[in-house]
């Protein structure tokens, strides 16, 4: 009875069931070593008289912060300080993604210009900070740059309001009075109708071939609709000056020189690497492109607006999201200069003061792994909306 | 060094994952087979830890290392000496990467009972912390810091007291919190901040550091209790012996006028305690796994804890810090040893 016997074992021969055999035996083996892990790590931290779990999290922390984004106090719990060093970590990231994009479009469109100066300035500025160790240049703008500032009753100000010195940059604190709800609601008209004129440009255009200055009529409205309202029903502001008392200026709003030092490092870092991508981007747009828009007329600006850098967008996006987790990782360095950043706070500070390294790792690390993902996820999205779209 | 940090925590962590449960007499029986001492101390304190201009690591932190070396082994040689930073020193202990941690670290309730550590009441230092300012400020009381920006090291008790001290007065402070010692006395030298606190041997010895030492000055607060000694897992209780009197016989040697000079001719003393402490009587060590003469081999090969505190901090270093709370029972001061016998 050969046959019946084959065909009884012949789906051991199917490439699709083994294929799925494979996957199931794989990952049963990974769960079961990933358990191990789990159960071994708690048996043992457990044998050694480790508290382990989250309770933590509930304690009070009993630590100083030197830059907190919400209200903070010694009595506050370790859940806060994680919440703190979040913040934190989101606030350079952020403030890094923009000045580094900014620049690095400026610096990648300067390598290409035909200006020999631009182009060899823009060379030696990408060339220099790209082959500079993240570290090293955060360091340099903390520790050197810092020297050269002021003490506190020598401080640079400007107009009894803005002031500079080792300590950092103090700027007058807007206190919102009664008007403000009038203020906001001109912004945001101002806004729509900027919107509003753009989609009704955009149809004219496309149907008679006028232009319409838009930016400049929208900048127009953000500037004059709040300014009128605030000359309607009064300041929407009150400033707080800071005022220099005992040791330090106190009030108004400071920026640390932690973190100016730790934003322009990664945005200078990251901008020279951005460059390489804008060029890259650029180049791979094929030469024709241009001559066809000479050919229409257009001005070398609305060549670069219209025709090239739009299309090469298309080549820039997905290295550009790299940069930017990498700008977001980078971020943790913070703790060599003394920012109070997620790494440097929580992983730092929290884990030493409770001893929890698997707790206060795991969850830094979960943070950094769903930052990361989420502005994968925003740029993938983007990337769909500018993707060639094939007719 | 951020990354390292994380890398150590990290790998603390899996390590800790991996190992085998501790068994009774594990930290020795590792110890005697490797035929070192895996020792954990600063990265960089003047009087504590530190490397010196020939390569060789000194300090009354790691002369306790090699005491126990001597004990152990009768080779005060035979330690292997690995620098930690205040926010790596735990999770190397508690991962068995070192054997015993003596490092500055002050014994508190929290890390003596939840963290799986233990302290073996060995206090090396009895210290407090204090408050090192610029003269220029024309400060002469902590209770004149209102307002002040405080440099500190992460992860110490210094943070914690600090941030009581400022709330028990009814001041407000502004602290930057950097990774080592030296980056926060930098941010003290740059004016980043008004005052570092720390515990003031460390202040001494930061201070001895900086470019123009005259320009700081040590207020005389000082804010709290920080008796340093050295750290070890629990579980092995030969070796938790073995760290604790260590420190007392190099107590007790002191108590008793023994020296690394005199330790030979003092085996001939009719001294009960004498011939006790130095196993010409009787064998104490054999209890705990010791060789019959440890407590000789520990005063012959580093001194006795007198020596060893004139010649790391005292009065032979450049510290110059008085013995104070550091003196002999005897003599006012806090050291206290129980007898031997």
């Amino acid at each position: 009875m050969k046959p019946s016997r084959s065909a009884f074992l012949s789906w051991i021969y199917d490439p699709k069931i083994r294929g799925i055999i494979a996957q199931v035996v794989t990952l049963v083996v990974l769960g079961l070593l990933v358990g191990w892990l789990a159960h071994n790590a708690v048996t043992n931290l457990a044998a050694r008289g480790i508290a382990s779990g989250f309770d933590f999290l509930n304690d009070p922390a009993g630590f100083g912060i030197l830059q907190t984004l919400i209200p903070y106090t010694e009595s506050d719990t370790y859940a806060r300080v994680f919440v703190i060093g979040l913040l934190n970590t989101l606030l350079v990231s952020a403030l890094g993604i923009v000045a580094a994009t900014i620049l690095g479009f400026i610096m990648g469109v300067a390598r290409l210009s035909k200006n020999a100066l631009v182009s060899a300035l823009a060379t030696v500025y990408i060339e220099t900070f790209r082959n500079i160790p993240p570290l090293l240049q955060i360091f340099f703008w903390y520790f050197a740059v810092l020297q050269a500032m002021p003490s506190p009753r020598q401080s640079l100000g400007w107009f009894d309001a803005v002031f500079l010195n080792i300590r950092g940059l103090y700027l007058p604190r807007p206190i919102p009075t009664e008007a403000v709800t009038a203020f906001v609601v001109a912004v945001v008209l101002a806004f729509a109708l900027w919107w509003v004129i753009a989609r009704w440009a955009k149809r004219r255009q496309d149907e008679t071939g006028q232009p319409f200055p838009v930016f400049w009529t929208g900048l127009g409205l953000v500037v004059l609709l709040p300014y009128l309202a605030s000359l309607v029903f009064g300041s929407p502001f009150t400033w707080e000056l800071p005022q220099l008392r005992g040791f330090n200026f106190v009030g108004g709003w400071v920026m640390i020189p932690e973190l100016v030092a730790l934003w322009v490092a990664l945005s200078i870092y990251t901008s020279a690497f951005i460059a390489e991508i804008v060029r890259a981007g650029i180049l791979a747009v094929p030469h024709g492109q241009t001559e066809a828009a000479m050919a229409l007329g257009l001005t070398p600006q609305q060549r670069l607006r219209l025709v090239i850098l739009p299309q090469a967008m298309r080549v820039i996006i997905p290295p550009l999201t790299s940069q930017y987790l990498n700008l977001t990782k980078n971020s943790s360095l913070a703790a060599a200069i003394g920012y109070p950043d997620l790494v440097g706070l929580f992983a730092g500070t929290v884990l030493n003061q409770t001893g929890q390294a698997i707790e206060t790792i795991a969850m830094a690390m979960a943070v950094y792994l769903t930052i990361s993902i989420m502005i994968s996820l925003f740029m993938n999205w983007y990337n769909k909306r500018m993707a060639l779209v094939e007719r | 060094m951020k990354q390292k940090t994380l890398l150590a925590a990290v790998g603390a962590a899996l390590t800790v994952a991996a190992v085998a449960p501790a068994q009774a007499g594990e930290t020795m029986d590792a110890i005697k087979a490797r035929g070192e001492i895996r020792c954990g101390v600063s990265d960089g304190l003047p009087g504590f830890s530190y490397t010196d201009e020939k390569g060789v690591v000194r300090g009354i932190d790691a002369d306790f290392c090699r005491a126990l070396a001597a004990a152990v082994f009768g080779d005060a040689n035979k330690v292997k000496f690995t620098p930690l930073t205040a926010k790596e020193r735990f999770t190397a202990l508690q991962s068995g990467e070192i054997d015993v941690l003596s490092r500055n670290t002050t014994w508190t309730m929290s890390r003596d009972t939840g963290m799986g550590m233990v302290f073996p009441a060995a206090v090396v230092y009895y210290d407090g912390q204090g408050f090192l300012v610029n003269k220029k400020l024309g400060v002469k009381s902590a209770k004149e810091l209102d307002g002040a920006t405080v440099c500190i090291q992460a992860g110490t008790t210094t943070e914690l007291n600090l941030a009581d001290y400022f709330r028990a007065n009814k001041m407000k402070y502004t602290p930057i919190t950097y990774d080592k010692s030296d980056e926060s006395a930098k941010g003290l030298e740059a004016g980043r901040c008004d005052v570092l606190t720390s515990d003031q041997s460390q202040l001494y010895a930061q201070r001895i550091k900086m470019a123009n030492p005259d320009q700081y000055v040590v207020l005389p607060e000082v804010i709290s209790k920080e008796p340093l000694g050295p750290v070890v897992r629990p579980g092995d209780h030969e070796w938790f012996s073995t760290v604790r009197w260590t420190h007392y016989a190099m107590l007790i040697a002191e108590e008793l006028g023994v020296t690394a000079k005199n330790v030979d001719e003092m085996k001939q003393s009719s001294n009960p305690e004498v011939r006790r402490l130095l196993g010409v009587d009787a064998d104490f060590g054999k209890a705990i796994g010791l060789p019959r003469d440890w407590a000789y081999q520990v005063i012959k090969q580093v001194g006795n804890y007198g020596e060893s505190f004139e010649r790391n901090v005292g009065k032979g270093s450049p510290l110059k810090i008085e013995r104070g709370l550091n003196a002999l029972w005897t003599q006012g001061g806090l050291q206290y040893a129980p007898p031997i016998r």
